[in-house]
């Protein structure tokens, strides 16, 4: 079995087609392992994860916590809102403070796009992004590309589209990254104001019309419109987004085939998915969110075994 | 490297046979009893001991399952090569049943121990026993032994014990291959 090739987990773009394979074949272990009695193994009892959450998280911060007490790792949890950063302390300070207190892995979410590669030259630890900014959300990725895999069986070929704000979504571009690496085919879709200029250079094509879109792919990645990212107006009204890019049911019933419907949560009802699509039997949403523990679990374990017993 | 045979392929079939008597001695029809194979080298010694019980006793209902250990190991972090995990399955409850654990080579008892570990987390069994096709005794580093010994071995650490199967290998044998100064 081989080892990753990186020490952190900073961005998909930094793994090579091998580490993503690697982790979602480990991912496959632990999923059984979630799925037992006792959902629990001992393998990193001697390890303490921080977890630094600089910005609001449910799911993320929810799923690491549960793959890391899976692990039997002692965990500490930081957020921002009720730290000293409001003091004014800087970040590499805030975290060599807690690795002071012989902490091994950090896992961090800020809103500052980079703000884990910065860190991962700074401080002594293994680093894991769990957001930064609209830059990467390499778990997020994994997780999408290993529950397009359990569905599908694999990603070579497959035609995925991400559709909505491509332009402040992070989750879009370690999508875009994974899914290449992993052979697949990217479109994204959505209001040419919320496609970033030169995204083809990527390798990925711009759909602007959604049934087209749809048509042509084997998986629908649906985006959630973030109004707190939107500093102006992007579009006219959500009414307006919703009548173009929102996927229905209709839409989906107008299709001679069947598509799988994603969504990396949390979803707006009625906004870019309506409840029945959400609910419905093509969407593995759920599915998602299981497969984020295990592939959390996966990539915890695969770089905690690079951490040496000095 | 010199090579000995331990058992070839007329005494491994032997082997296996009296080892399937002891267990049809010891726990009849197997109605309370589940085998567990230990990942990645015990499920062919469990497939074959399956087929040699149920062509001795068609009515066997045979429960099976394949554990997989590597996330109890006791060497995580030591500077091994990270080993690749096999998968596990389970379908049966283990509360309050018979486990008999079953691998080919029991050298220093790590595996076994990690195995036991595992199995606790699927219930608590009535008892668990060890087959192992080959015991390389003395090598043990933990109090652990075998109840069903197809052969037992007196191998020094250097040495290397290899099963060989029929389906995979071509034949079925035990080998004991010695590193000689030579090519040392």
């Amino acid at each position: 079995m081989s080892k990753l090739s990186v020490d952190h987990l900073l961005g998909i773009k930094y793994l090579t087609p091998r580490d993503i394979e690697l982790i979602i074949e480990t991912a496959d272990n632990f999923k059984e392992i979630i799925n037992r009695p006792i959902k629990k193994v001992p393998t990193l009892r001697d390890i303490t994860i921080a977890n630094l959450f600089f910005e609001n998280s449910t799911r993320t911060k929810l799923s690491f916590e549960l793959a890391e007490k899976r692990l039997s790792a002692d965990v500490v949890n930081f957020s921002a809102a009720s730290s000293s950063v409001k003091k004014g302390e800087s970040l590499v300070d805030t975290v060599n403070n807690i690795l002071a207190m012989k902490v091994d892995m950090v896992v961090m979410r800020h809103p500052y796009p980079g703000s884990s590669i910065y860190l991962s030259k700074r401080v002594k630890s293994r680093i894991i992004n769990a957001g930064d900014g609209a830059h990467e959300h390499p778990t997020q990725a994994l997780l999408d590309s290993y529950s397009i895999r359990e569905k599908l069986g694999d990603l070579a070929g497959k035609k995925v589209v991400i559709v909505g704000d491509i332009m402040h979504s992070r989750v879009a571009l370690s999508n875009i990254f994974c899914l290449q690496k992993m052979g697949a085919i990217v479109k994204v879709c959505g209001p040419n104001t919320l496609i970033p200029k030169h995204i083809e250079s990527l390798g990925v094509q711009v759909e602007p019309n959604f049934d087209k879109a749809l048509q042509w792919c084997d998986v629908a990645n649906m985006l959630r419109i973030q109004l707190e990212r939107l500093d102006i107006n992007y579009f006219p009204s959500l009414r307006e987004y919703t009548m173009q890019y929102g996927l229905t049911l209709e839409r989906l019933k107008r299709l001679n085939k069947e598509i799988v419907v994603m969504h990396p949560g949390p979803i707006n009802r009625g906004v870019e998915i309506s409840s029945e699509v959400a609910d419905s039997q093509t969407s593995i949403i759920l599915n998602q969110v299981e497969n984020g523990v295990a592939i959390r679990m996966a990539i915890l374990y695969l770089l905690a075994e690079k951490i040496s017993r000095a | 490297m010199r090579k000995r045979t331990l058992l070839n392929t007329k005494a491994f079939e032997l082997t296996l046979k009296r080892l399937c008597f002891e267990l049809i001695e010891n726990h009849k029809d197997f109605e309370n009893t589940i085998l567990i194979a230990l990942q990645p080298r015990g499920p062919q010694l469990l497939n074959r001991i399956v087929t040699m019980l149920q062509t001795q006793c068609a009515k066997l209902d045979l429960k099976t399952a394949e554990l997989d250990i590597t996330f109890y190991r006791d060497d995580f972090r030591r500077g091994r090569l990270p080993l690749k995990a096999s998968s596990t399955k389970m379908p049966h409850i283990i509360e309050n049943k018979n486990v008999i654990l079953i691998d080919d080579v029991l050298f220093t008892g790590r595996s076994v121990r990690a195995g036991l570990e595992a199995i606790v987390d699927y219930g608590r069994p009535k008892k668990v026993e060890l087959l192992a096709l080959i015991d390389r005794r003395y090598s043990r580093h933990l109090p652990i032994q075998p109840d069903y010994v197809g052969r037992k071995v007196d191998a020094i650490a250097s040495e290397r014990v290899l099963v060989n199967w029929k389906e995979t290998d071509g034949n079925d044998e035990v080998l004991l291959f010695t590193v000689t100064k030579e090519n040392e």
